[in-house]
């Protein structure tokens, strides 16, 4: 058995983020990561991000995952378990990890779970053939790979990811046929859908996709046109010879932990799923469990580290650590909070997160 | 197909080393995964499904969702999206749920 007083399970913006703040105060943590590196989806993010300068706005996701990462690696107070898969999380606290085909068991007295979501996949027929990928899984194969997934593309959703993915799909050289969105206006911000549409990409809004075609792998989707109830009209199709769909619709927590651990959970379709109640110091129903990012609702890497930053401030804070300024940090990170979530873009997450207070 | 040129990024790989895809020699880089290695020789289908043996290719690329498994050196239900490749390696298509001898 191996006893840490904060074990943090993903490191992501939010679990690297966590592990800096609780560390700063002086707690001594253990960081658990399935893959090999630290970063989570930052590795794949070559855009420059928004929001303000404590949020990294202005920097490219890479970057951001790089510098955390190295301040992580170089911090005493974290130690760092890579290619190590939590399997489970048990009823006396010890949360189960599998490194190198060897079984570990961590006793935490605080746990921060900060495991990201998954995309979402779509239902038409023939969704399955090879060639129908997850916009991330693509993002992954073309920025961090450096392969591209075929030669022609439709993208399939208008929100940041998918015209920010058809943006960097052309940067890698792969042609973008078009972005469909069934929703009647786009999603994502306006600066980067101008960008694709000004490099010649069309976005067809109030569209879905009806069947995609091939024989063993992908060779063409039919678009239809949608009406105001969100239903096809025939006679609309538009067939695409394209050998990629990209799904950009949207990400579901990934949640299981804590289920596992018994945390009172809701379903918040406006926060994409089941997700965990919370106090405002992200603590869930079962005292010593904090959540930080995109575990407690899909929203962006910037608020997914402003989360960690609370999460990892609480719960050092608990343990008995403190600073002189601890109350001015926290208040920072909760007015970054804020206005993130401010404003008519943030109006969804804000609902959302008033059904989950504990 | 490999990406040559990019405005941000550059790629780094490791030394050039051969592997099988169901026989078939081809060539990858030490360290990519191995769906990486397969997606540049042009190759999307990685396994079929149990029931109605349809082709499936990757789907997350990140570890998630199973639905990249391969035969690995023998060994069946390997995630090929996060598995690294690696000198002589023997990759085969999985069909059916796959059973460790």
């Amino acid at each position: 058995m191996r006893y840490t007083e904060i074990c943090i399970i993903g490191g992501g913006p939010a679990g690297l983020t966590a592990a800096l703040k609780a560390a700063g105060l002086g707690a001594e943590v253990t960081l658990v990561d399935r893959n090999d590196y630290l970063g989570g989806q930052l590795i794949k993010q070559t855009h420059r991000f928004f929001g303000s300068k404590q949020q990294r706005a202005s920097e490219r996701g890479i970057n951001i995952a790089r510098e955390l990462s190295a301040a992580v690696l170089n911090n005493d107070k974290i130690k760092v378990l890579t290619e190590a898969t939590v399997l489970g999380y048990y009823e006396d606290g010890v949360v189960a990890v599998e490194q190198h085909d060897k079984f570990i068991k961590i006793k935490p007295q605080k746990l921060i779970v900060a495991t990201g979501g998954a995309e979402k996949t779509l239902a038409f027929p023939n969704n399955d053939l090879p060639g129908i990928y997850g916009a991330g899984a693509v993002q992954t194969l073309v920025n961090v790979n450096g392969v591209k997934p075929g030669k022609k593309v439709l993208m399939v959703g208008a929100g940041n990811i998918g015209v920010i993915v058809s943006y960097q799909l052309i940067q890698a050289g792969v042609e973008v046929a078009a972005i469909i969105e069934a929703a009647p206006t786009i999603g994502a911000y306006w600066v980067h859908a101008s960008k694709v549409v000004r490099a010649g990409v069309p976005i067809y809004t109030s569209h879905t996709i009806k069947r995609a075609w091939g024989d063993q792998e992908l060779e063409g989707a039919t678009v239809v046109k949608l009406d105001e109830n969100w239903q096809p009209i025939a006679g609309t199709e538009i067939d695409f010879d394209v050998d990629v769909i990209c799904l950009s619709v949207g990400l579901s927590p990934l949640t299981e932990l804590l289920w596992q651990a018994g945390c009172k959970m809701a379903y918040v379709p406006e926060l994409c799923g089941h997700v965990p109640l919370r106090n405002e110091n992200l603590e869930t129903s079962i005292p010593g469990i904090y959540v930080a990012g995109d575990v407690g609702g899909i929203e962006e890497a910037s608020a997914a580290m402003m989360e960690g930053a609370l999460a990892g401030l609480n719960a050092a804070k608990s343990l008995g650590y403190h600073a002189p300024d601890f109350a001015e940090q926290r208040a920072g990170v909760l007015k970054e909070l804020e206005g993130l979530r401010s404003g008519p873009v943030g109006e969804k997450i804000r609902s959302g997160l008033a059904k989950v207070v504990l | 197909m490999r990406i040559k040129e990019h405005p941000i990024l550059k790629f780094e790989h490791g030394k050039k080393v051969k592997f099988y895809y169901n026989g078939t020699e081809l060539e990858g880089y030490e360290g990519e995964t191995i769906a990486a290695a397969l997606h540049a020789a042009g190759i999307r289908t990685m396994r079929e499904s149990i029931h109605l043996h349809r082709p499936r290719g990757l789907f997350c690329n990140i570890g998630n969702c199973s639905s990249c498994l391969m035969v690995v050196d023998g060994m069946p239900n390997v995630r090929v999206c996060v598995e690294k490749l690696r000198e002589g390696m023997r990759v085969e298509t999985q069909r059916g749920k796959g059973e460790l001898k």
